[in-house]
């Protein structure tokens, strides 16, 4: 077991419940959507994940560590342990492809050499070869995300999650996209995926966790979005 | 490697906020390393003249020579007296000469007859000196007698007020450059903010984002110094020859190389702990 919610809620104020009474585990190599409405919960649970947000009470576990507890200085290493992908790429404008992917290894003290290598196989996955000296303005939807996936993965995460990766992209490019996620996963790495688009949940078969006002309400495998 | 590659680009990339940073650090170094000089000038000038003989009395040329061993006689007898030293007109003549040597015209001009001869009293304690001086007065045949504590009290006035103003002076400056530093840091962090947001998601460790703009903020504080020392290195060369007519016999110059070096170290030594004082205050302001 690599990722465990016990009795996890989250409460932003009184009023204001995000997450209630979640419990699920997620396998090594498992990919898995979060499906539900805009604001039902699915964005604040993956930054419980990387603790940006610290649950008002239950236990996360990632690799049997305890991530509610982590002190302050380690949640760099947690966080170099999970890639993290956006709806809005989270790209820097003002570096370019190559730049944007090496970042992920330039904060671990890598050498060049190694940066160099690395990225340079890392955006043949993503298919990125040929941009790889081109700034995000030169860049389509596409394959701003496309970079913002090498990012997330050259340092060869155990976990790549994923917020409504394919939320501001044509049905093609989301496809394109899917693919490229479910490569990464036939290839070890587990995927959290959030996401409303119906379509590719119920083409994958893959397991689905909904979430409902905060609460956990359906966890099939092979699932599908209602 | 990374991390001095981030300052310099934060730098270049915003020049005028880094010229505005140094302006005002090297503004505040200028006024307070002229300060420490001033300031240790005159402590030298001040310890010069406190170990000097401290009662100098001048004869008119009236004054015998028997008469001024008569004095001497007199004064070796009393006890508030340490030492009593004669200078006649050759001896001023040759004390003369020798402080300057290096102006032939200023040599020319004098001989011994116009330079008076003269007694150095040295008290056993400083507060017999008033007393001593006053009953000097009352002898016949005396040009002038140079009261040193006189002297002494002026600098020592002087030196307070040199130093009272200076320390108000770089207080208040350095204030100025704590909160331009902190100003122009402030504005770098919120234009990054959301390049720090995805450090901070990709995981960077705290150093690796904040090691930028502390670095930034020492590198201006030790741009400022070295401007500013060489500022008041330059002023102190340049007015040296001045000085030295000025304050003839007292061990000012040359200026030993090891203390120009010194005061370098310490204005660099500032200069970066004020730049860092001043960014670590924006770091904590605006970065959670």
């Amino acid at each position: 077991m690599l990722i465990s919610f016990t009795d996890v809620s989250k409460r932003y104020s009184a009023k204001s419940i995000a997450l209630s009474d979640i419990n699920f585990t997620v396998e090594s190599g498992e990919f898995l959507f979060l499906v539900g409405n805009s604001g039902a919960g699915k964005t604040t649970l993956l930054r419980l994940l990387i603790r940006d947000l610290l649950p008002t009470s239950g236990k996360i576990h990632i690799d049997s560590q305890d991530v509610t507890r982590l002190p302050r200085s380690k949640i760099p290493e947690l966080r170099q342990k999970i890639g993290m992908i956006f709806q809005d790429f989270k790209i820097l404008a003002d570096r370019t492809v190559y730049e944007n992917v090496a970042i992920a290894l330039e904060i671990l003290g890598k050498g060049k050499p190694e940066i160099d290598r690395k990225v340079k196989e890392v955006v043949k996955l993503v298919n990125l070869e040929d941009k790889l000296f081109l700034f995000p303005t030169q860049l389509s939807a596409g394959e701003l995300q496309r970079a913002a996936i090498a990012r997330a993965i050259i340092g060869g995460p155990k976990v790549l999650l994923a917020d409504e990766p394919t939320g501001n992209l044509d049905p093609t490019t989301a496809w394109e996209i899917l693919k490229i996620i479910k490569e990464i996963n036939q290839l070890g790495t587990t995927v959290i995926m959030a996401t409303h688009n119906a379509d590719v949940v119920n083409s994958m078969q893959k397991r689905v966790i909904a979430l409902e006002k905060g609460k956990l309400v359906k966890d099939e495998k092979k699932g599908k979005y209602r | 490697m990374s991390i001095r590659r981030n300052t310099w680009k934060h730098i270049r990339r915003s020049p005028y906020q880094a010229f505005a940073a140094i302006s005002v650090m090297t503004l505040t170094f200028l006024v307070g390393g002229l300060f420490v000089l001033l300031s240790i000038g005159s402590s030298v000038v001040l310890n010069y003249f406190e170990q000097k003989p401290q009662i100098t009395v001048f004869f008119t040329d009236e004054k015998s020579e028997e008469d001024i061993t008569a004095l001497e006689d007199t004064l070796k007898n009393n006890e508030k007296v340490a030492a009593v030293k004669y200078i006649s007109k050759d001896e001023a003549l040759e004390i003369y000469k020798q402080q300057f040597q290096k102006d032939p015209l200023l040599l020319e001009m004098v001989s011994a007859d116009i330079l008076p001869a003269s007694l150095e009293v040295s008290a056993e304690k400083i507060e017999y000196l008033r007393e001593l001086a006053d009953s000097l007065k009352s002898e016949s045949g005396i040009e002038e007698v140079v009261y040193q504590q006189e002297v002494v009290d002026l600098l020592l006035a002087w030196t307070n007020t040199i130093r009272t103003l200076g320390i108000l002076l770089v207080v208040f400056l350095g204030f100025v450059t704590l909160f331009t530093i902190i100003t122009v840091i402030s504005m770098k962090i919120a234009l990054k903010r959301k390049e720090i947001e995805i450090l901070q998601l990709v995981g960077a460790s705290p150093w690796y984002i904040r090691g930028p703009f502390i670095l930034e903020g020492a590198l201006y504080g030790m741009i400022g110094a070295l401007i500013g020392w060489a500022g008041n290195v330059g002023l102190l060369i340049y007015s040296s020859q001045f000085l030295q007519t000025l304050f003839v016999g007292i061990p000012l110059f040359p200026v030993p190389n090891l203390f120009y070096a010194a005061f370098l170290g310490a204005l660099l030594s500032v200069g970066m702990l004020l730049g860092v004082f001043a960014s670590s205050l924006a770091l904590l302001r605006y970065l959670r």
